[in-house]
């Protein structure tokens, strides 16, 4: 056997250097591990400064003798690569294995082991892990607001045919797809509007709504037995006059009637709140603020200098002033510079402000892809004959869009994140919920579940929403 | 407007606010005018604003270098940070640290001493207040360390660039900074004590601690939300600078005999703080924004001082929350206008 230099670990003496090596790290670990598992000191017979440090030492040495050169050992080597390159890695890679070691054991016991979820009542809770039962017996305030117990179905029911509505994409044969984009831009967000105002508002409106459905289906019934040629022609007037003479000339008392019965309660917008509001907020400030930034980016590149000048201006507003205090303009400002017996809704007021304002952003991610495109793609459309439009619509818009997808995706993520704020003009959404359950005189001191309920939904949200911005750019990403 | 009986008029500026505000930079109590307490939400928002700023800054630098490092756990961790505290809003995070996580300390009276000479409790940071005596002198032995720095590196770049000879800048000036603000307090006569806090009784059960400097707890749940959530923009930021720099480059300045520090320092960095400047910029700017979120956890920045309660008092809404956005406005230009003073600095002068 050959002399055994401690200090340079090398190749011949492999064996010995790695039997010691992991040795050491294991008994580094172990000692790490007793302590935070079982709260067990296994080196308390040494003095409490060194005690504290010596896993850190021992595992330093440890993989000081492991890290070998070409050892020959494929899992060695790919463990030298990535975590043991030098001593200062090596430290950095001890010091992250502790904390994780060391921060399972609260956070399983503080979710799990300790955690309360039985029961319906503050009186479960005595442990000193989390108190689900709080959450579960304040679920339907976080997911729907102050919206009466009973009439909650209605949102569940209008989100179910909504999410179904907007997976038409998927099922579409070849023959619709080139509908799809009209669908979704225009159709779309309108029968959400639909089911918005009419279903989750209620009222006797809901009325109008059930005349609309009904002409609708009995028109697209009929619609099959129409020839082609006047199809166009036969929806473009059809439901409408059916509609209107379901409404006005067919059995209206009796449905008045039948309203007065058993209608649809109507629920103000100020009793809407919890995750449903933000979900409804996002949905309706993403659908509006594109269109709006798209028409400020190319307005910020138009050639007549009122127009530009116009848009510069909207955008750098905008952007240059806190959400918070648009919010604050739109409640307190804004309802004085309209006429004493106009009044528009706390919601609608809302959604308008949050769409300016996420438009700017927009604008200026579009005009970022706008100037990213060669000049020649310009000036090839132009030199076919296109016009502005034709020549933005089929050439350059594309192109420009399918280049910024991730700065779209990132102001989109924004607006869902920004949109707790609209409790400064009084709207509870989830985390505005949270804030008022707290402070509930029975529920006193849960406000660490609340707010870890609410953030793990918020990130599930979010980081869908970026995985699935991320393969939008995968898909669309074309090799220039 | 004239129809709901309101007048218009920027003179209710300088009446009396009669309302207090619970922590301001500036000397203020009721008696003084709404254009003081505009002033003491003006500053408290700077105040947050720069210290989430260069937190911000510190961390997201460190976690985008971390990103970018050969160590998988060092590189995981970093791409956790990130991943964990982006997708969160920072109301929440906001609600969270100060609701949930700073309620969590303990009261004046059990706080344990930090360094033995600061505590953290549920009423906020307390730490200890530098007493100077001459304080000027050090003031102007600092500056003078600055400048003499400033002259020391234009004098090193000419001899470098004239006769290729080079001097260890950052030694020297390291010893200069070091070197002449403590001559100012061996000869100058500086002399500096500290203020501890000291625990005082106001009532059977209610402790707090008078002396030093406290800040509430409001400002630091503000600060570290702030900035925990921008460094991960910024760390993002960082990564893409780093990573934008191409690999030849890096290559062909170690092919020309440059060390590894100098290839940083030289080849890298330059190029890309020119990526990293203006996205990071753009996340200053948010910073500051987001920084009006204050009101929701009522640390009295302008939002809350000025667009609350002297809007709740006056009801002169036109008024206060257009000064508000135009304080906003001003506040975004002028960052930018800074930074990108820095970033024509550093960018590449093209003949």
């Amino acid at each position: 056997m050959t002399k055994i230099n401690f200090l340079k670990p090398d190749k011949s003496n492999l064996n010995t250097f790695l039997y010691l090596g992991s040795f050491l790290f294991f008994i580094s670990v172990l000692d790490v591990l007793l302590n935070s598992f079982f709260s067990l000191n296994i080196t308390s017979f040494l003095p409490g400064f060194l005690s504290y440090l010596l896993p850190l030492i021992l595992g330093f040495i440890g993989l000081y003798f492991i890290r070998i050169e070409l050892s020959g050992i494929k899992q060695l080597d790919l463990l030298n690569k990535h975590i043991n390159t030098n001593n200062f890695n090596a430290v950095l890679s001890l010091l992250i294995i502790f904390i994780i070691l060391k921060s399972i054991p609260p956070i399983l016991s503080w979710f799990f082991v300790d955690a309360s979820f039985a029961g319906d009542s503050k009186d479960v809770c005595t442990g000193s892990g989390a108190c689900w039962t709080y959450i579960k017996v304040w679920m339907r305030r976080f997911m729907y607001g102050m919206y009466p117990n009973g009439e909650q179905w209605r949102i569940n029911l209008s989100f179910i045919a909504l999410a179904l509505l907007g997976s038409v994409g998927y099922f579409a044969t070849e023959k619709f797809k080139k509908y799809l984009t009209l669908y979704y831009v225009v159709i779309y967000p309108f029968i959400a509007f639909l089911f918005i105002f009419f279903f989750i508002s209620g009222g006797p409106v809901f009325f109008d709504f059930s005349y609309g459905i009904i002409a609708a289906i009995i028109s697209i019934i009929i619609g099959f037995f129409i020839p082609n040629k006047f199809r166009f022609y036969y929806f473009l007037i059809v439901p409408l006059a059916l509609y209107i003479l379901l409404k006005y000339f067919i059995f209206y008392e009796e449905l008045i009637e039948l309203g007065k019965l058993d209608g649809l309660n109507w629920v103000e917008t100020g009793a809407w709140g919890g995750l449903s509001l933000t979900f409804i907020i996002s949905f309706f400030c993403l659908i509006f603020c594109f269109p709006i930034g798209m028409a400020f980016a190319l307005g910020r590149r138009s050639g007549f200098p009122l127009i530009r000048y116009i848009s510069i201006g909207f955008i750098e507003f905008w952007r240059g002033v806190p959400l918070i205090t648009v919010l604050f303009m739109s409640a307190v400002m804004f309802p004085m510079f309209l006429p004493a017996d106009f009044f528009i809704d706390k919601l609608v007021r809302c959604i308008i402000a949050i769409s300016l304002f996420e438009a700017a952003y927009v604008a200026e991610v579009i005009r970022g892809g706008l100037q990213a495109l060669p000049r020649g793609q310009y000036e090839a459309a132009k030199s076919l004959g296109m016009g502005y439009w034709r020549m933005h619509l089929f050439v350059i818009l594309p192109q420009a869009l399918k280049l910024v997808i991730p700065g779209i995706a990132n102001t989109f993520l924004a607006l869902v994140k920004d949109t707790p704020l609209i409790f400064v003009v009084g709207l509870l959404e989830i985390v505005g919920m949270l804030n008022l359950a707290k402070t509930n005189p029975e529920w006193l001191g849960f406000a660490m579940e609340g707010y870890v309920f609410a953030a793990i939904i918020f990130w599930i949200i979010c980081y869908a929403m970026s995985k699935y911005s991320y393969n939008l750019e995968q898909k669309y990403k074309t090799d220039r | 407007m004239e129809s709901r009986g309101i007048d218009f008029g920027y003179g209710f500026l300088s009446q009396e606010s009669s309302f207090d505000v619970q922590f301001s930079l500036i000397e203020y109590d009721g008696s003084h005018s709404y254009f003081r307490a505009y002033l003491v939400g003006l500053l408290n928002t700077i105040l947050v604003s720069v210290i989430g700023i260069i937190l911000a800054t510190i961390l997201g630098v460190l976690v985008g270098v971390a990103r970018l490092s050969p160590n998988y756990l060092i590189n995981k961790f970093a791409a956790f940070y990130v991943e964990f505290f982006r997708n969160i809003p920072l109301l929440l995070q906001i609600f969270f640290w100060y609701f949930a996580a700073l309620r969590a300390l303990p009261l004046p009276q059990d706080a344990e001493p930090m360094f033995g000479i600061s505590f953290l409790t549920i009423k906020g940071l307390f730490v200890p207040a530098f007493i100077w005596q001459n304080f000027n002198i050090f003031f102007y032995s600092i500056l003078a360390a600055i400048i003499a720095i400033v002259v020391i590196r234009v004098h090193a770049k000419k001899l470098q660039e004239t006769q290729g000879k080079q001097t260890p800048v950052l030694l020297i000036s390291i010893g200069l900074i070091l070197i002449l603000p403590l001559l100012s307090f061996l000869i100058g006569g500086v002399r500096l004590s500290f203020e501890v806090p000291v625990l005082k009784q106001l009532a059977t059960t209610s402790f707090i601690y008078e002396g030093g400097v406290s800040l509430p707890p409001e400002l630091i749940a503000l600060a570290l939300s702030l900035s925990l959530y921008t460094a991960t923009f910024i760390a993002e930021c960082v990564r893409a600078g780093i990573q934008g720099v191409g690999k030849g480059q890096k290559e062909a300045a170690a092919s020309i005999g440059l060390t590894p520090n100098q290839v940083l320092k030289l080849v890298v960095m330059p190029q890309a703080l020119r990526i990293i400047i203006p996205p990071t910029t753009n996340q200053y700017l948010n910073l500051t924004k987001n920084s009006s979120l204050a009101a929701a956890i009522a640390y009295p920045d302008l939002v809350l001082v000025f667009a609350g309660t002297a809007l709740m008092q006056t009801g002169k809404a036109i008024e206060i929350v257009s000064i508000t956005m135009f304080t906003y406005l001003s506040l975004s230009i002028s960052i930018s206008l800074l930074m990108n003073w820095y970033n024509k600095k550093i960018a590449i002068t093209e003949k």
